[in-house]
């Protein structure tokens, strides 16, 4: 099965319009050295050494060759680079030649030319569109382990990249009043004419060179050959202050109101880490041209997946850009005009041409004429039946176009050029909203400009320019996109009543009618249309189509699910059509009716990379750090994120475990002094006339009654009912208060303020400002912390009679300014401590000299949770969840009963509120003293309705207390403080159950007496 | 009094930009209603002008900022915006007004270099439109810096101001590094 | 990507710098209301194809709220309005009327 030597393919003495010959590159494939040259593609290049074969289809791991020479390339998929810089399902086709390069194919083992799961191919018989769904459905215990394993090793395309990416992404975000989409001739026509009518214009192309088709198929534009015209109005485009231009950038997605994104890639061509490799662009465009060009499709005959069958268009780019011969004899197989180019180009370039078979009847237009003249054989009326050769093409068996099939030719042959046709690529004007109409005559759909995609003021968005409408002319490309780019300036106000340049004038040779041809020969039998393949990659053949139709789907877009049909990489730019087709007809229903499957962005392949952006690594998230952070850094914090901040969850001191660190930190917290950073708490200043009335709403309790100076502890209810947030509220002056949030809560509950004042109270009079980050708050906490805060020459009283528990008050500390308010998370006798954030961390150094003498001990976020559930308090994200209201919680003191309304009181008065059977917060006790796995279920007596074992509560916080010896727990459990003493058993997974007694949810000083003191 | 410290801490750092610590600035918030004579005037008497929507009047250091329909930013002197939110708090008395120094809550970047060459590392992280013409210097733009909050303006046709949270900083300071990296220059505007 | 102008700063607002509130024009019911109504408020929300009233944040901006009115079909924005109102303005409403022939606010017959 091994390819033979003999070499098929190869590079042309001269030619090659791309190419620079003075410039060779190394490049391997599979290991192989090779050689091209600067401005090849990786395809040229391996085709210029004879590598006709190339990959494996997905499905039945048949031999691939290259069959484009674009995007739309559904075959030469290879894995490109190694390690950091290994990517799979790279298309040779549109990846530029680099020294260096290392290229491997794909989908074979153990190698390209010997694959065993080219033995699917054999049973393809037995692999029919559906088969996955039809076969694997039984016996169900085969799934798992037979079929879901098997499918997994023979699935996916390429192997993905075992290293992180070695390279950079960006974003880039622009506003531009035109967008022009592609930089062939009706591109820069359209470009040129929008800019003249005074619009900012952005040009791009995929490709690393600008005219697209024109230079190669000989047209002539205002008396200049293509790329002579392209040369120099490209020119004076640049010389223009309104207009900006890239290549390698190719349109990939069109979204609403003008949202476009371009993929540009930098450095694939020369590959570069300190730059970055993709750029992601971000266009806002006022208009949006599509000069996107058309696409070939190829012709369904029996074995024309072979490598060497090839479109037409894409032998005569490898011919006139790379001076690649495909073949050296290659036959025609067409249904229109365009592929007599290719004949005449090859014959050009020294190369046979055997035949042209055209599936028409007659065959007497311009260029048919010419490849006459130039003494080549049109055989009207003829198709292909089959293509003798393994691995690539070895004779053509030629037919009548009209009959079933009867051999009447064989010709040796290495190529076959496909024509079925040009299809606009319309794939971006579909992407939001745009729609298309079947044109009869050429036989393919294309924008419909009375359906266009509109923008946010009901009106077009995008206009089509050149060969995206269908236009196959020079000449009449020329003029629609010159019109399209005049319109597109004049639909943004620019330009009206100013006189327009002249449209280029193209010419080029007039075709004759193309037929069309969706099946060759017209009467192939069963057995020849099961060898008509219409999508290379997923291997979807004629036949497959027909059976899914047969099967009784009618939609085309259960046909494309069911069969597979333009799901690869592709996305069927070649196949669409002639799979539509094919449909058409076994439904006996009109293509344009049958219609087309939803065009989706992206257009052509885009990199995670690009996607992700700057966002990687260290980027990924924004982190956000405390006045303090750096000394926490610098003194074994053992960080914990919280919400996007870094907060210490403990400090570890050398050779000490992390659970060591927290035990350590709570008892030198119980017994002397700890620090805490709280400078995460949310600080939110609500002032005005209304505010006490507006605060009402917002708290549970009663704030209007605080008194200046004075702290509440307060709940904040969703409309739901349910427990959102909660903290100390202090009332500054009259018409002034702090309301303190959670860390996490701080931007979510001020933009809830602000979304009831503006759209709800808006009569209200009260302001709300966010300061947050203004200030660095810290907590001192521990029987020595009035000790430490009266070392540092406090300007106030701090004593326990002028500033008691729950009160706040003004002042200085160390000569900072600071505002104290006594409040206690822990249990403890506590201050805390708000000081400007630029004088925070002298504020902590100043607080931890001070604290020296009497062991003051720094304490993380865990050490705070364990003292927090010593002393029985809720914490928000633990004990709720967004289904318990305050009243699970035992937290009824704090819901008024003396205001008529306040957010969540109407959901609270819901009977399933009221419910006694709800699950409530009590203690939990372990009988042996083990700490409660975190969630842990204490599971019940009986099934529920789905026969799962019923339940009766779960564990919701959970730790080894220090201060106790043994573990605590919360947990919110069925009438729970109606059964204080009972025993609950708690499941643990693969162990035995942990049996705990329902206690009081206040394990340390259950009255207050240390932190009041 | 120790002296206060900014986020950045005096960073400059060069991509095809130079990044900036624009040091201590002196911020004060004023909500208010913008169109009440009354605030207009004592804000002037506190020596400011009322700028124009999405506009700033002045400069860091002396001018005010357009924040929203009910929302100023006073900028002044570090050590002066004690003072101002005094004379203003006292000024605006009898009105329903909230005055807040918070000078301490931002961290505050100058980048400049080439006029386009800004405008483009602020394109690849904002969503904005940069073009010259819709942020002229004066002009202020709030909007998203990659993932988090951020404000801009041109200072003058190569030096632009941003403004974005204190805790951010670190993270605003390493994107801007990432996206000025030499060599990424687009050369777009 | 929806493109809304706020109509408090006058900024053309990227989608990714806004965030989006829901239906608009909704009455509050709180205590004393009826299951029903109170199930209304809380739960249920219109969901046209078309023309459609929605509340959205210019949080990455102002941090205003304002009203949107726009089609969830052909994503025709026929004008932002403060939200400071129960029911779209009348020049909302003609904006819409023009560009819908027969459409009509719920409270209009």
């Amino acid at each position: 099965m091994a390819l033979e030597g003999r070499i098929v393919s190869r590079r042309l003495p001269k030619g090659g319009r791309l190419i620079d010959r003075s410039r060779p590159l190394g490049f391997s494939f599979n290991g192989k050295e090779m050689r091209g040259y600067a401005g090849d593609t990786l395809a040229s290049a391996l085709l210029a050494k004879g590598q006709v074969l190339v990959g494996r289809s997905f499905k039945y791991h048949r031999p691939r060759g290259v069959v484009t020479s674009g995007s739309e390339e559904p075959n030469a998929l290879v894995g490109l680079g190694r390690d950091g810089s290994f990517e799979p399902n790279v298309r040779a086709t549109t990846t530029e030649l680099f020294e260096g390069l290392e290229a491997r194919s794909q989908n074979h083992w153990p190698s390209l030319e010997y694959d065993v799961g080219a033995i699917s191919s054999m049973l393809s018989r037995f692999l029919p569109s559906g088969f996955y769904y039809k076969t694997f459905l039984w016996p169900r215990a085969f799934w798992k382990h037979v079929y879901e394993p098997a499918i997994r090793l023979s699935a996916g395309l390429g192997r993905p990249p075992r290293r992180r990416d070695a390279d950079h992404y960006e974003h880039f975000n622009v506003t531009v009043d035109v967008l022009v989409i592609g930089g062939g001739i009706s591109g820069i026509s359209a470009a040129s004419a929008a800019a003249e009518t005074g619009a900012d214009v952005l040009l791009v192309e995929q490709a690393s060179t600008w005219g697209g088709r024109a230079p190669i198929d000989g047209v002539r534009i205002d008396g200049l050959g293509a790329e002579e015209w392209t040369g120099s109005t490209l020119k004076s485009l640049q010389s223009l202050p309104n207009v900006r231009m890239r290549t390698r950038t190719s349109g990939v997605g069109i979204h609403d109101h003008g949202y476009v994104l371009l993929h540009e890639r930098l450095t694939d061509h020369a590959p570069d880490h300190s730059v970055p490799r993709h750029r992601l662009w971000k266009v806002r465009a006022g208009q949006i041209v599509a000069a996107t060009g058309a696409i070939e499709r190829p012709l369904s005959f029996p074995g024309n997946d072979r490598p060497g069958c090839m479109l037409a268009s894409a032998v005569r780019d490898y011919v006139v850009n790379y001076g690649v011969a495909p073949g050296e004899r290659t036959v025609i197989v067409t249904n229109n005009d365009d592929a007599y180019r290719t004949a005449l180009t090859l014959r050009e370039a020294g190369l046979g041409v055997p035949a042209i078979l055209d599936a028409r009847q007659e065959a007497t237009g311009p260029l048919a004429t010419a490849a006459r003249d130039a003494g080549l054989t049109v055989r009207p009326g003829c198709g292909i039946v089959d293509i003798v050769g393994r691995d690539r093409v070895e004779r053509v068996q030629v037919c009548s176009q009209d009959g079933d099939g009867e051999v009447i030719d064989e010709i040796h042959a290495d190529c076959v050029a496909m024509s079925g046709g040009w299809s606009p690529a319309a794939h971006l004007w579909c992407h939001a909203g745009g729609k298309l109409s079947w044109n009869d005559e050429a036989a393919h759909f294309a924008p419909d400009p009375a359906r266009p995609p509109t923008g946010a003021d009901g009106v077009a968005m995008m206009q089509a320019a050149g060969s995206a409408t269908g236009a196959m002319h020079a000449g009449a490309v020329l003029e629609s996109a010159h019109a399209a780019g005049v319109a597109a300036g004049q639909a943004l106000g620019n330009g009206r009543g100013r006189k327009h340049g002249r449209v280029p004038e193209g010419e080029d040779e007039a075709h004759h009618p193309m037929e069309p041809v969706w099946l060759v020969p017209a009467r192939a039998p069963y057995a020849k249309r099961a060898k008509s393949w219409l999508d290379f990659q997923n291997d979807v053949k004629v036949s497959d189509i027909e059976l899914a139709a047969r099967e009784g789907y009618e939609s085309v877009e259960h046909v494309k699910r069911y069969t597979t049909l333009g799901m690869a990489t592709d996305q069927g730019k070649l196949s669409n059509i002639n799979g539509l087709a094919i449909l058409s007809r076994e439904l006996g229903v009109p293509i344009e009716e049958v219609g087309t499957t939803t065009f989706r962005p992206p257009y052509v392949p885009v990199t995670m990379g690009a996607i992700a952006g700057e966002a990687r690594g260290e980027l990924f998230q924004p982190v956000r750090k405390t006045p303090i952070h750096e000394w926490h850094d610098a003194n074994g914090a053992h960080w914990e994120p919280v919400g996007h901040w870094r907060r210490p969850y403990a400090y570890t001191r050398h050779g000490e475990s992390v659970h060591d660190a927290v035990a350590r930190e709570v008892l030198a917290t119980r017994s002397g002094v700890g620090l805490l950073d709280a400078s995460t708490l949310g600080k939110l200043v609500v002032k005005g006339p209304d505010a006490a009335r507006f605060l009402d709403m917002l708290y549970t309790n009663m704030m209007s009654t605080l008194k200046p100076g004075k702290c509440r502890y307060g709940l904040m209810c969703s409309e739901n009912g349910f427990l959102i947030d909660d903290g100390v509220v202090a009332r500054l002056d009259d018409d002034t208060w702090l309301c303190h949030t959670t860390s996490g809560g701080a931007d979510r509950i001020h933009a809830s303020m602000e979304e009831w004042l503006q759209t709800e109270w808006w009569d209200w009079k009260a302001y709300v400002a966010n300061v947050t980050e203004q200030f660095a708050q810290i907590g001192v906490a521990g029987p020595r912390a009035r000790d430490v805060l009266n070392e540092l020459g406090p300007s106030m009283d701090l004593g326990k009679e002028a500033l008691p528990f729950m009160a706040w008050t003004d002042g200085a500390l160390g000569n900072i300014p600071v505002r104290v308010f006594r409040i206690s998370f822990s249990g403890e006798l506590s201050f805390e401590i708000a000081a400007p954030a630029g004088q925070g961390r002298a504020l902590w150094d100043r607080l931890f000299e001070a604290g020296k003498s009497f062991g003051i001990t720094p304490y993380g976020t865990e050490a705070l949770h364990v003292m927090r559930a010593e002393k029985g308090f809720i914490m928000i994200g633990d004990e709720t969840d967004g289904t318990v209201i305050p009243q699970d919680l035992g937290l009824h003191w704090a819901i008024s009963k003396g205001k008529d309304d306040f957010l969540g009181k109407r959901a609270q008065e819901r009977e399933h509120m009221a419910d006694p059977l709800r699950w409530r917060l009590v203690g939990l006790e372990t009988l042996d003293g083990s700490v409660l796995p975190d969630g842990a279920y204490a599971a019940d007596e009986g099934v529920n309705a789905n026969g799962q074992r019923r339940t009766q509560g779960r564990v919701t916080s959970t730790y080894h207390s220090p201060t106790l010896g043994r573990g605590i727990a919360m947990g919110l459990v069925e009438r729970g403080p109606d059964r204080m003493g009972e025993i609950l058993e708690f499941s643990v997974i693969d162990g035995e159950p942990i049996r705990a007694r329902i206690v009081s949810p206040v394990f340390h000083d259950p009255e207050g007496e240390k932190q009041n003191a | 009094m120790p002296e206060s410290v900014t986020p950045l801490d005096g960073a400059t750092c060069s991509g095809f930009v130079t990044i900036k610590d624009a040091g201590l600035a002196g911020m004060i918030l004023l909500r208010a209603d913008l169109g009440d004579t009354d605030v207009v005037s004592a804000l002037q008497g506190a020596g400011f002008d009322l700028p124009d929507p999405a506009e700033l009047v002045g400069e860091l250091g002396n001018g005010a900022l357009w924040m929203s329909p009910d929302e100023l930013m006073i900028l002044c002197a570090h050590d002066e915006a004690e003072a101002i939110v005094a004379t203003l708090a006292e000024a605006l008395s009898e009105l329903h007004v909230l005055v807040a120094n918070v000078s301490d809550a931002r961290a505050v970047f100058r980048l400049s270099g080439n006029g386009s060459a800004v405008r483009e590392v602020l394109a690849k992280l904002s969503p904005a439109d940069l073009r010259q013409a819709a942020l002229p210097p004066g002009r202020v733009r709030r909007t998203r810096l990659a993932q988090v909050p951020a404000a801009f303006w041109f200072a003058s046709d190569d030096e632009a101001v941003l403004i974005c949270f204190r805790s951010v900083a670190g993270y605003v300071l390493e994107l801007l590094l990432k996206v000025a990296t030499p060599g990424s220059e687009v050369g777009h505007f | 990507m929806l493109i809304l102008t706020c109509p408090y700063c006058g900024v053309r607002c990227d989608e990714t710098e806004l965030a989006p509130g829901g239906e608009a024009h909704l009455k509050r019911f709180g205590p004393g209301s009826s299951d029903e109504e109170f199930e209304d408020y809380l739960f249920m929300r219109a969901n046209p194809n078309g023309v459609h009233f929605e509340r959205w944040r210019h949080v990455y901006g102002c941090g205003k709220w304002f009203h949107a009115a726009r089609n969830t079909v052909t994503l025709e924005v026929y004008g932002t309005y403060s939200a400071q109102v129960h029911a779209p303005p009348q020049e909302i409403r003609d904006a819409v009327s023009n560009r819908v022939p027969g459409w009509h606010w719920k409270d209009e017959s």
